[in-house]
């Protein structure tokens, strides 16, 4: 592999990982609301986080690269303040990520703590644990199973994504050139042997994670978790 | 001391309008059918549904129209009808959640105290997902324990159980009824379990409390659906006074004499209650000889109320300070010309243990 396909790998593996880390801190509390909530607005809100679903990546790329371009919304509030625009950089690759892989993790999130259910936060609550206390000693535990597969889809879906970072990235090798890219580069210029092994190295990855999930449920099947 | 309720309730087919007192020493049985609003007042002392309701427990106010007090900070312990147990963490594991919340200085029970109280040894390090009904409520009753609350709320605790489990459990309520000096109330729809546990009662009908009193006046009162059955009884408490192997009989003291009941394991000095059906007790005038029976106290005629059974009377007899029922036929009534406030003999055919 080529310096420049490492550095593109890098950079994948690096926006995937912080993407992931990121998503999962905001989507938390998001997830934990639109379960246990009576709001009316849970409904638009649910409907509003999946809209990246169901958009084409191009289109979501657009819109973001329009709002946080030079001339755009952002990009003149943060020209205000004398700060960079985000877009072809790498934090506009993170902004455009996270919106992206959103639903991949507040669905999984949302649907591990509806599944704990009232009763058992109700018996904590009776042995005086609270609020706080309850959701971090019975509800996160309780839902672990979905905050690995939120991480897990979180960072495979940033990993192999395309439309979004070239849209807002522009493809500037080094800085927002991920491996996807680069793969694309290599094809477009005939390099089947570069694409190639850079190909082979995602579906790798992929491979790896998938193990872990489910090595990380067979490990819950068979031992109890242990706390004291 | 007392826990001051009122709520007042309409919410599809249940309405509650309550205004009672309830004691707070011993165990208080919530009894009604299943609907009358037992389980929703049960949560609504707990904090876990906020109804239109004042709580005051012990002179603390827990809730009114202004203020709220949430449950983690009532220190209610509060047994569900399944047990509910963590499923994250084995038996210790659960017990510990309870102790490590345990306000410092609270005194509470200890936690070899309660494992031993309800049998938990040989169950600590298993998995809650391998233990049987019963071991998961006394799981979950010792868990509440633990958390060392200020009073104890236990919802129907046996009605998830089959027959094998509950007989397993209720030596174990029965014992920490004996030991346990915080306030119980107990929601049943079991007269037997009241009568086994309770030391008053209140009774729920239609989203109303009809009456609040001592178990066993109660039970005797003719107006109140407390029969099982058709059956009306009434519940003695008394204390093991010696053993006869040779008869194989033993005797329990109760206020107003000894009654022989067949030989009992435990030891003189254990409390224990026995159930007197109505039927069971027949009435005379003077101290009978040359009978088979047994069982003859001197007691004071208090009331006599007709039966639904136009040939019955129900005759209340108190005995020392309890009281009794005896059903005879209308005509034995006249004929023995009873009256209140009359002196006779209680002659009782057959006692029941509840105690094992």
């Amino acid at each position: 592999m080529s310096s420049a396909d490492l550095l593109a790998l890098a950079i994948s593996l690096r926006l995937a990982a912080l993407t992931t880390v990121l998503l999962i801190l905001l989507c938390t509390p998001l997830a934990w609301w639109l379960a246990t909530a009576r709001s009316r607005w849970r409904v638009p809100v649910n409907a509003l986080v999946s809209l990246p679903l169901v958009l084409p990546p191009t289109v979501l790329g657009f819109y973001l690269l329009v709002f946080m371009g030079p001339q755009g919304p952002l990009g003149r509030a943060l020209a205000a303040v004398s700060l960079p625009s985000p877009a072809f950089s790498f934090s506009g690759l993170v902004i455009g990520s996270m919106l992206y892989s959103l639903p991949f993790v507040v669905q999984p999130l949302r649907d591990a703590f509806a599944g704990v259910g009232s009763r058992v936060l109700e018996v904590a609550a009776t042995l005086r644990a609270s609020p706080f206390d309850r959701f971090v000693s019975v509800a996160l535990p309780l839902a672990s199973r979905g905050f690995l597969t939120a991480a897990v889809l979180a960072f495979a879906h940033t990993l192999g994504e395309f439309g979004v970072v070239l849209m807002i990235g522009g493809n500037i090798p080094g800085r927002t050139q991920t491996a996807s890219i680069a793969i694309f580069n290599h094809t477009e210029s005939l390099d089947y042997s570069s694409a190639n092994h850079l190909s082979a190295t995602l579906v790798i990855i992929a491979l790896v994670l998938l193990l872990a999930v489910h090595a990380g449920r067979r490990d819950r099947e068979v031992q109890p978790w242990r706390w004291n | 001391m007392a826990l001051e309720l009122s709520v007042s309730l309409a919410r599809g087919p249940l309405s509650l309008q309550v205004t009672c007192t309830l004691p707070t020493r011993g165990v208080t049985a919530l009894f009604g059918r299943s609907g009358s609003g037992k389980t929703t007042l049960l949560r609504c002392i707990a904090g876990l549904e906020r109804l239109p309701a004042r709580v005051c427990f012990d002179g603390v106010l827990w809730q009114d129209a202004r203020h709220f007090v949430p449950t983690h900070a009532r220190g209610v312990g509060y047994v569900f009808q399944e047990a509910s147990l963590f499923p994250h963490r084995d038996v210790r594991g659960n017990l510990a959640y309870a102790l490590q919340r345990q306000p410092a200085g609270a005194g509470g029970m200890q936690l070899e105290e309660v494992v031993g109280l309800l049998g938990l040894t040989a169950l600590m390090s298993q998995r809650v997902q391998e233990l049987s009904g019963g071991e998961r409520q006394r799981v979950a009753i010792a868990r509440a324990l633990l958390a060392s609350p200020r009073l104890l709320l236990m919802d129907e605790p046996l009605s998830s159980l089959d027959e094998q489990s509950k007989a397993e459990i209720l030596p174990h309520l029965t014992r920490l009824h004996e030991t346990l000096a915080i306030p119980v109330i107990y929601v049943s729809h079991s007269i037997g379990e009241v009568m086994r546990l309770a030391d008053h009662l209140a009774l729920l009908q239609e989203g109303r409390v009809r009456e609040v009193g001592a178990m066993a006046e109660l039970l005797t009162r003719a107006d109140l659906p407390l029969g099982i059955g058709e059956h009306r009884g009434a519940v003695l408490s008394g204390v093991i006074d010696s053993h006869e192997p040779r008869y194989h009989l033993s005797y329990v003291h109760v206020s107003g004499g000894l009654l022989a009941v067949s030989l009992l394991e435990s030891a003189p000095g254990k409390a224990v209650r026995v159930r007197i059906d109505a039927r069971d007790v027949s009435l005379t005038l003077r101290q009978p000889e040359q009978t088979s029976i047994t069982n003859v106290l001197p007691a004071m005629l208090v009331d006599l109320t007709p039966e639904a059974d136009p040939a019955q009377t129900l005759v209340r007899l108190r005995i020392g300070e309890q009281l009794l029922l005896a059903r005879i036929t209308r005509r034995s009534a006249e004929q023995l010309a009873l009256a209140p406030g009359m002196a006779l003999y209680a002659q009782i055919k057959s006692v029941a243990l509840m105690d094992p």
